[in-house]
């Protein structure tokens, strides 16, 4: 009896198995005409999540809405960020895919190792920086978003403390609490922020424990750059303000959202996947904000902001569109006091790329 | 510090310690009987998920909790026959219960993400949690059935020899584990971050598998580790806010040291092992042996 059933197990585990790779190999060779381009995605997390990945997965559709019956697109979602990144990307590029998206930072290698293997494919790898004559680099100036939402916190609080989570200390994330800083203090020079590092790009939990722990500490708005919509709802509960983040969060807390820096691929994969199409791709290094379309503030909250302070927001989007104000105008001192953009001049993006120092008046140091 | 500071420091703290000390209730009582079951953060994720959906489509938290009740039912059952009649390796089965639990959940919960809910008040848990607590200490020591449970995990062949029922007991109590499981679960997508995402149980089942044993299998130590380590992640964080340079990565490790440093602590000491450890703890029972 007990050697039957067991078999039954192995049998039944076996089907399952078997269904499960049918469907998801069904998924991804779906057969096309010659003529049409193939376009594959790599995304780190679910389409559903409502943050980077599903920005991504926004920016896929608008390129199949574009280019229409000329190209084709799959993804592969939940693909983590080691060794099974070779595994996805090759299976992509094996199944005569042009051109391949990876989106996420730590498919660095894992892109360029594949892209050695098949020099007829094109790649994109986004936010990376290890380029090859068929890997393209991209990445989008979210700082420029953190200037408009530093204005918009600097003028609305009333306690003067702004709480700040963010997830690892990297260099994106470190100029965007700089960003963020710079404008804040501009408006109201006694602004304080106050950050907790939660050491996780995704802990729906750990993100409302710290902002709860920061309202508790007198912050009345809760910034975030972490992945969840957590710390929104939280402030919503709390009554206080929060920004969302990569994505329009208005609906998880009406009552809280101020407004949001939108990441928006979709322009950029259209026009990569036309060049494909075109015969025209060459591999470079692509960095674009407000100017460009690839960031985008989400509608402002009318509720909660005056419509001069809209106006403002608004004037400094075009200001960085137009080039007229920058996110980092000297004169810039670091925390130890030191002049590091001088007055008049702008902070290259060299120094953006590798900013790993807190400016003048944030409190705490940079974790190592 | 102030007075409100202090009472809103703890008041987080009992808010996010609540779903460790469910979860770690279950699996104490269910290591008690001498079954491990590893699949904790895949039964809290489907009893995540079950909840959230059914709050979705009917809006009534008594049906949301209820079916999410069930899927713990079923999955530890599932669990159980596997273990206890099949006799399959417990290590493994657990952790395989741990990943299907994270791809059932992320497959249903799939169109569901994203979904605003609004969220239950999180002190009926917190009050049910201490209650549990204290229930199952007063279970495990003071009533015949408890004492029935240990037995059944320190030494299954005599338990037999005495006419307890081995494979019945050890079926409520990986049940018992996985409702609270899913109790955890549905704590964590209905009150305390009311939403769905995948994966948003974000490792709590592996922090409350650890605690049990940090608890060395004490229901009231139990409850005191499990603040432990809640109250340290939330007090970090805020010295954090105030300020003061912490390494933050050693906070996140701190539950697994901890466990660790208790756990060289018991094992050097062969007595105090075998007073608290479940002698027959992942020993499979076979009938009539």
């Amino acid at each position: 009896m007990k050697k039957q059933s067991l078999v039954l197990v192995v049998i039944a585990a076996i089907v399952v198995i078997a269904g499960i790779f049918f469907i998801t190999n069904q998924n991804i060779q779906k057969d096309v005409s010659d003529d049409q381009k193939k376009i594959g995605f790599i995304y780190i997390g679910p389409p559903g999540d409502h943050g980077w990945t599903y920005m991504h997965d926004v920016g896929r559709q608008y390129l199949e809405k574009e280019l229409g019956d000329s190209v084709s697109t799959t993804y592969i979602e939940n693909v983590p960020e080691n060794a099974d990144a070779v595994r996805s990307i090759r299976k992509l590029a094996e199944s005569g895919h042009d051109l391949i998206f990876t989106t996420s930072f730590n498919y660095m290698d894992q892109t360029l190792e594949v892209a050695s293997e098949f020099p007829d494919v094109k790649f994109e790898h986004a936010t990376g920086f290890k380029r090859a004559d068929n890997v393209s680099t991209y990445s989008a100036r979210f700082y420029e978003g953190r200037t408009v939402i530093g204005h918009i916190a600097g003028k609305m609080t009333e306690t003067n403390t702004i709480g700040y989570i963010v997830s690892f200390p990297i260099p994106e994330v470190i100029r965007g609490i700089n960003a963020f800083y710079l404008a804040a203090s501009k408006v109201n020079p006694d602004v304080k922020i106050k950050i907790i590092w939660v050491y996780s790009w995704y802990d729906p939990g750990k993100e409302a424990d710290a902002a709860n722990t920061l309202i508790n500490q007198g912050a009345d708005i809760i910034v975030q750059h972490t992945d969840s919509y957590a710390p929104c709802q939280a402030a919503e509960k709390a009554g206080v303000l929060a920004f969302g983040q990569a994505s329009n969060q208005e609906a998880f807390c009406p009552n809280a959202h101020m407004t949001a820096i939108e990441d928006i691929w979709g322009p950029y994969y259209a026009a990569k996947a036309q060049a494909v199409v075109d015969g025209t791709w060459s591999s470079e290094d692509t960095w674009q904000g407000f100017k460009d379309g690839m960031v985008e503030m989400s509608p402002y909250n009318e509720k909660l902001l005056s419509s001069d302070l809209i106006a403002e927001a608004k004037a400094i989007e075009e200001g960085i569109e137009n080039g007229t104000i920058h996110s980092f105008e000297g004169p810039i001192y670091n925390q130890a006091g030191e002049l590091v953009v001088k007055e008049g001049e702008v902070a290259d993006d060299g120094m953006l790329a590798s900013m790993m120092f807190y400016v003048q008046g944030i409190d705490g140091e940079v974790p190592q | 510090m102030s007075i409100e500071l202090i009472i809103g420091i703890l008041n987080i703290v009992l808010i996010s310690t609540t779903p460790l000390v469910f979860a770690g209730i279950g699996e104490l009582v269910t290591e008690k009987s001498g079954v491990l079951n590893l699949g904790l953060e895949g039964l809290m994720l489907v009893g995540a998920v079950t909840g959230f959906i059914t709050l979705v489509l009917t809006g009534n938290y008594f049906y949301s909790l209820f079916l999410s009740i069930i899927s713990g039912v079923i999955l530890s059952g599932i669990f159980a026959f596997l273990v206890l009649n099949l006799m399959t390796n417990q290590i493994a089965t657990g952790l395989a219960l741990t990943i299907f639990g994270i791809g059932l959940s992320a497959m249903l919960g799939k169109k569901f993400a994203g979904t605003p809910i609004d969220g239950l008040n999180p002190y009926y848990f917190i009050v049910i949690s201490f209650l549990l607590v204290f229930s199952v200490g007063y279970f495990l020591s003071k009533t015949k059935s408890g004492l029935i449970v240990r037995a059944v995990g320190e030494n299954h062949n005599s338990a037999y020899a005495l006419g307890y029922n081995v494979i019945k007991t050890r079926y409520l109590t990986i049940i018992f584990g996985g409702v609270m499981s899913s109790l955890a679960g549905y704590y964590i997508s209905i009150c305390y971050a009311p939403m769905w995402q995948e994966g948003m149980t974000a490792g709590r089942g592996w922090i409350a598998l650890a605690l049990v044993v940090f608890a060395t299998w004490k229901p009231w130590r139990l409850l005191v580790g499990a603040y432990i380590f809640g109250g340290v992640a939330i007090m970090q964080m805020n010295l954090q806010a105030i300020g003061v340079k912490l390494p933050g990565q050693f906070f996140n490790m701190m539950p697994y040291i901890a466990t660790l440093i208790v756990l060289v602590f018991i094992s050097s000491n062969k007595v105090r092992l075998k007073l608290s450890a479940p002698s027959c703890l992942n020993i499979p029972y076979e009938k009539n042996s």
